[in-house]
């Protein structure tokens, strides 16, 4: 069994709502995303068109992040998910220089590494991602791509010459399709990621990686010290009007 | 006409999250840096023992491993500090994943470090004798001082395999770095001999800097090793930023310096105070034996090296990778 995703960008309508079920699912905090759709709008006004890419972990059936994870964290599950365990990552952040899709962010609050796992508690339990049973018009197709049978394996099939991957060429072999895409959408050297140019937000880069209360001394504190009043989950504490690049 | 007049072609990000900033910043350049002086000084050190006779070079028995312990202990605290959960460094241990080029490192770099220790603790006893027989009051020392003092043979013994061991605990970094699939610049061959010219510089550097008794010859040895290290290292990074074939995300990552701004700043002050500056004052010392100049030089490859360094660490994490 492999399982694999499929996206069809001509159904996607960038509703977010994989997004949002993700984050529900997965307790994913404030300023990390497992999955993310990303609005790029190509053209000049008035000749525009807007895409809507969602955008998560590859599960690469030769992942560059498990190969670099010093300790196994990362690890391949018999399904061919990429999973991660968080309570042995050592936070080198390894993993988040190999994968060539930066499908891996450092957690605020665990101070681990973690990244889309396909929600493999939920199959374990014979239940879909919760992406795939959010999205209304059923853009997410989720599957083994193994079975010439399943219902990606024929999508595939009847879209042939039409599905694509990110970045081919690194040689990852992800197991995350696109029908309707094209280099604007999948590559992220194609378009541009101007300041000022977000619909709601300016910010391009995070102001930190891991936990943003927890510098160095504290990581060597932190299991001798309860969390101060600092959570990342209260939104009064999110400031979201910094501009500058990302810190340490 | 058209394509100047409606860009069709023009592709802007209007909604997206924010992605990471620098992530592997200046601790993992200082890193990179003080390992380069702990493995260069024992290549260097191997040469000048093959080339001069030891009277040659008084302290460089002791010397050289002290420096290379210092460098490795502050090489091993930041790779420890780095990491966002630093008790767990023990899983590397526990629980060792070999295709990680960071696993087989760590692994490398703690037996490198043993060794070096093991140098350090006889070239000291065999150095101050004395001392540790009557001026330390610390029994524990004493004793630790007194037994490598009788076992000063190891020192020799062990040596040739401490020189082999810096080779791969030198160029690993390298491998790292070629495992890091979203950083391309780094994915170069040419790194691989960037980590070993960065050793031989700064070692040759960290040992100008305690050779005030040495020999002429064997300084002269010195400033050649770092003029050496200083142009081909030089030539490598000029290569890669103007001539190199280059992948689209490599070209993408070098226009950060390519453009002007900060980095831009950093890496020519970089080239020119750590490597053509040194070059020219280091073969200028050669003939006339000015130890003040040559010292001046090492400084400044110190220097220029951390700069080079940070530089390439850096612009790569600049790129968007989706
Ligand atoms: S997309 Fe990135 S995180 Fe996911 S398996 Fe591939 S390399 Fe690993
Ligand atoms: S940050 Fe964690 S998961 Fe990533 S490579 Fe390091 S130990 Fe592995």
């Amino acid at each position: 069994m492999k399982l694999g995703f499929l996206v069809d960008l001509n159904l996607c309508m960038g509703c977010k709502g994989c997004e949002i079920a993700c984050k529900v699912e997965n307790d994913v905090p404030l300023s990390s995303w497992r999955l993310r759709v990303k609005y790029i709008d190509i053209g000049t006004f008035p000749d525009t068109s807007r895409s809507f890419t969602p955008l998560r972990c590859n599960h690469c059936e030769n992942a560059p992040c498990e190969r670099i994870c010093p300790v196994s964290a990362l690890h391949y599950l018999e399904n061919g998910i990429v999973n991660v365990d968080s309570h042995r990552c050592i936070g080198c952040a390894g993993c988040m220089m190999a994968c060539p899709y930066g499908a891996i962010y450092m957690d605020p609050e665990t101070n681990t590494a973690d990244k889309c796992t396909y929600c493999a508690h939920r199959i374990e339990s014979g239940m879909m991602p919760a992406c795939v049973v959010v999205c209304p018009v059923e853009a997410n197709i989720f599957g083994d791509v193994e079975d010439d049978h399943s219902h990606i394996s024929q999508y595939i099939m009847a879209h042939q010459g039409g599905v694509q991957v990110r970045k081919p060429e690194k040689h990852t072999d992800p197991k995350h399709y696109y029908v309707g895409g094209g280099t604007y959408t999948l590559d992220p050297l194609a378009h541009q990621r101007l300041e000022g140019h977000n619909l709601f937000t300016n910010i391009t880069h995070l102001e930190h990686n891991g936990d943003p209360n927890h510098g160095v001394l504290d990581r060597f504190l932190a299991p001798f010290t309860s969390h101060g009043t600092h959570d990342n989950k209260s939104f009064m504490n999110f400031d979201n009007t910094h501009e500058q690049e990302g810190g340490h | 006409m058209v394509e100047h007049t409606i860009n069709a072609t023009q592709a802007v990000v209007t909604l997206d999250v924010a992605l990471p900033g620098i992530i592997w910043g200046w601790m993992i350049t200082l890193n990179m840096w003080a390992k380069s002086i702990g493995t260069g000084v024992v290549f260097v050190a191997a040469y000048l023992l093959y080339r001069h006779k030891k009277d040659a070079m008084p302290n460089l028995r002791w010397a050289m491993p002290v420096i290379s312990f210092v460098a490795l202990n502050v090489f091993l605290l930041f790779t420890l500090v780095d990491l966002h959960q630093p008790y767990r460094m023990v899983n590397i241990f526990l629980h060792p994943h070999w295709t990680s080029a960071i696993t087989v490192g760590a692994w490398m770099a703690s037996l490198f470090t043993l060794l070096i220790t093991i140098l350090m603790v006889i070239g000291l006893a065999d150095q101050f004798t004395e001392y540790f027989k009557r001026g330390c009051r610390v029994a524990p020392v004493k004793s630790l001082m007194s037994f490598a003092g009788s076992n000063s043979g190891t020192y020799e013994k062990i040596f040739p395999f401490v020189v082999f061991l810096a080779i791969p605990v030198t160029a690993y970094t390298a491998i790292i770095m070629a495992e890091s699939s979203a950083r391309e610049l780094w994915q170069a061959p040419t790194e691989v001999m960037q980590m070993i010219w960065a050793a031989l510089m700064a070692g040759s550097a960290a040992l100008i800097l305690v050779s005030g008794s040495w020999s002429q010859e064997a300084r002269k040895d010195l400033a050649l090793i770092l003029s050496i290290a200083v142009f081909f290292s030089f030539a490598m990074y000029m290569g890669e930023y103007f001539f190199s074939f280059k992948s689209s995300e490599a070209e993408a990552t070098l226009a950060y310096v390519h453009a002007g701004g900060a980095y831009n700043v950093e890496f020519w002050f970089g080239m020119a105070l750590g490597f053509i500056a040194p070059f020219f004052l280091a073969t200028s010392t050669m003939k006339n034996d000015n130890v003040t100049l040559l010292r001046f030089a090492a400084i400044l490859a110190l220097v220029g090296l951390y700069l080079a360094k940070d530089v390439w660490l850096k612009i790569p994490q600049m790129l968007p990778l989706s």
